[in-house]
């Protein structure tokens, strides 16, 4: 399989008053062609400013890429100018947001605001436009499209507009997917909903995706492989199966445990104690050694790298050189 | 590939009946009995403006020295001034006048203040601090004593206090606009306009602006009283209307000096202009609270 996106050591620090935040520290990772890859970390972990980072979207005045390099297909991203990324973005990359709500803007139709994307890209004409709305809002499995192309956004509800979100990303057949928390707004049937959406769109066309979630669930079902962050960083990388099988790093088996099961009944679910340690008291060794259960004296002092443990997974633990060298 | 995905059946929800934003906003408009009063007055000046050469049979520069200072009878209705002049058509025709620069001036105002405000609101930085520096030094000055300033360099006449007028309402505007586009600008549809590769001036133009209209608006409205009163002040310190124009405020300093012989002459001008001033503020009021229900 032929890789669409490669990152590589990627930094992206956030330049505020109280100093320098290091929001994503080194994060190497592949996405394949036809691939889902899901994300996942607490709030803070630097999932979102990944995506943005490989968009080019983060806020100009204080976000800035220090080190590292984003590869899509063989175009290196961070070398692109400012109206180059514009042909890539909508057009080979599109996004997805987490609030359906106020991802449309008021002003204008939905069919409006489709058309605008193949409008730009695929320099159809107003006409052709709206057609070609009107198709994408059926595929996404939107009844009356022909009507609803013509509504303002305030008249659909929050499943509805994460479809049109999602008709408006798939305008120009983009060969990369990103969706930032495309279900968190969402209440649950719904979400169901959107996540069968996702998943039949694979299947039907051959586009890469990017999930980025807290949610495990949403990861079981339609990943492929995960990735998981803690503090900027990959602490853990490999295929769903194996991951929710047999968590490798502490904080992956903390995040499956504090999911609920509805096999057993218990009093109290898991939890991961404390919080993610706040930019300017990043601990000097391991970043989850204050919350690890089985945090030892030597992650304290130094910070594990992320190493192979086999069948294409990786770990950022020092229990799992010591289990492999032993 | 389209018919492949079943249709779901999640119904559209309807969550709002069926209405644009203006139907809506004129309903709640009615509702208001100031805001009608002052539509209703607005709209009798226009109409007064508009049909002037069809309300009266005299002319509004008719000199007549043998009909000086008549008190108002049944010919002349609001008596006549020190030259003979019939005061009925002169503010019939200074209606024309003090409504046209009332909307240019605003319309000027809005158009560069808009323009200026997007500009330092969307890029920020150094631009920013450019623009809004500059608003604040005009907005240092009396409003009234840069409108002299400025028509004491481009020579009185009507035209000039339109520019001055429109020149110096250009802060209130570009603060507005610029406040607005600071929250705009961080709204998610930004974020997903851009997402889909549009450009930083479609993004401006397109989408930013349209969101910034509703108190643009609003104290557009406000602003055309504001500038009917400053033309008035430009017109009775003569820097304004030239003689024989008939301008409000014009005609009021032509016969000040007879206020205690002819108070007539004062008296229809000075009401002209605070009926369309108060006339204006309360539609403007009403329009207020009925584009952004929240604020009442």
């Amino acid at each position: 399989m032929k890789p669409i996106l490669t990152v590589d050591n990627l930094q992206t620090h956030f330049f505020t008053d109280s100093g320098i935040v290091r929001s994503v520290d080194g994060v190497s990772f592949q996405v394949n062609e036809g691939e889902t890859v899901g994300i996942v970390g607490e709030s803070g972990s630097g999932k979102s400013v990944t995506a943005l980072s490989i968009m080019r979207l983060l806020p100009s005045r204080v976000g800035k890429i220090v080190e590292g390099s984003v590869k899509f297909q063989d175009i290196e991203m961070s070398k692109l100018k400012e109206k180059e990324v514009r042909k890539i973005r909508g057009n080979d990359i599109a996004m997805i947001f987490q609030e359906p709500m106020t991802s449309l803007n008021p002003s204008y139709t939905i069919g409006n605001q489709i058309g605008e994307a193949v409008r730009l890209h695929l320099k159809l004409n107003r006409k052709q436009a709206e057609k070609r709305s009107v198709e994408l809002l059926q595929q996404v499995g939107i009844p009356r499209a022909q009507e609803i192309v013509h509504e303002y956004p305030h008249r659909l509800s929050g499943g509805m507009r994460q479809r049109v979100m999602i008709a408006m990303a798939l305008a120009c057949n983009p060969k990369l997917l990103i969706a930032d928390e495309p279900t968190t707004a969402l209440d649950v049937t719904i979400q169901a909903q959107i996540l069968d959406l996702i998943q039949q769109l694979k299947k039907t066309s051959n586009t890469s995706i990017i999930i980025i979630t807290h949610d495990l669930g949403v990861v079981s079902e339609i990943c492929e492989r995960v990735i998981v962050m803690y503090a900027g960083r990959i602490v853990e990388e490999g295929d769903v199966r194996s991951i929710f099988e047999s968590p490798s790093h502490p904080y992956t088996s903390g995040l499956i445990e504090s999911l609920p099961s509805l096999d057993e009944s218990v009093e109290w679910l898991e939890t991961i104690q404390g919080n993610v340690p706040i930019p300017s008291q990043m601990p000097t060794g391991c970043k989850f050694a204050p919350r690890c259960k089985f945090v030892m004296e030597r992650c304290k002092q130094e910070e594990p790298e992320l190493i192979d443990i086999g069948m294409g997974r990786k770990s950022r633990c020092f229990l799992e050189g010591k289990r492999k060298n032993v | 590939m389209k018919n492949s995905l079943q249709i779901v059946a999640e119904p559209v929800k309807v969550v709002a009946p069926k209405k644009s934003l203006w139907i809506d906003a004129w309903k709640r408009l009615k509702k208001q009995r100031s805001a009608m009063i002052g539509l209703t007055i607005v709209l009798f000046f226009i109409l007064l403006g508009v049909f002037a050469q069809f309300l009266t049979s005299h002319p509004y520069d008719g000199f007549n020295t043998d009909k000086i200072l008549i008190s108002p009878n049944s010919e002349h209705w609001f008596g006549t001034d020190d030259q003979g002049r019939d005061i009925f058509s002169r503010i019939l025709y200074g209606a024309r006048i003090s409504l046209w620069i009332g909307f240019f001036s605003v319309i000027g105002s809005i158009i560069v203040g808009c323009y200026l405000g997007l500009i330092a609101g969307f890029y920020g930085k150094w631009v920013d601090t450019i623009i809004s520096r500059m608003f604040d030094i005009m907005l240092a000055f009396p409003s009234i004593l840069l409108a002299i300033a400025i028509v004491a360099v481009l020579g009185p006449s009507l035209f000039n206090a339109l520019i001055a007028i429109a020149i110096i309402n250009v802060p209130t505007y570009g603060r507005l606009i610029r406040s607005r586009v600071l929250s705009v600008k961080e709204e998610e549809y930004i974020m997903s306009s851009k997402s889909i590769g549009m450009s930083n001036s479609r993004i401006l133009f397109q989408h930013i602006l349209p969101n910034c209209m509703t108190p643009i608006i609003v104290q557009g409205t406000l602003g055309i009283a504001t500038a009917i009163l400053e033309a008035a002040a430009l017109g009775f310190l003569g820097l304004g209307a030239q003689p024989g124009e008939p301008e409000w405020g014009k005609m009021l300093s032509d016969s000040r000096q007879f206020l205690t012989v002819a108070p007539w002459t004062l008296l229809f001008p000075g009401f002209a202009i605070m009926l369309t001033v108060v006339g204006f503020n309360m539609f403007g009021d009403g329009l207020r609270d009925a584009l952004d229900p929240k604020t009442k």
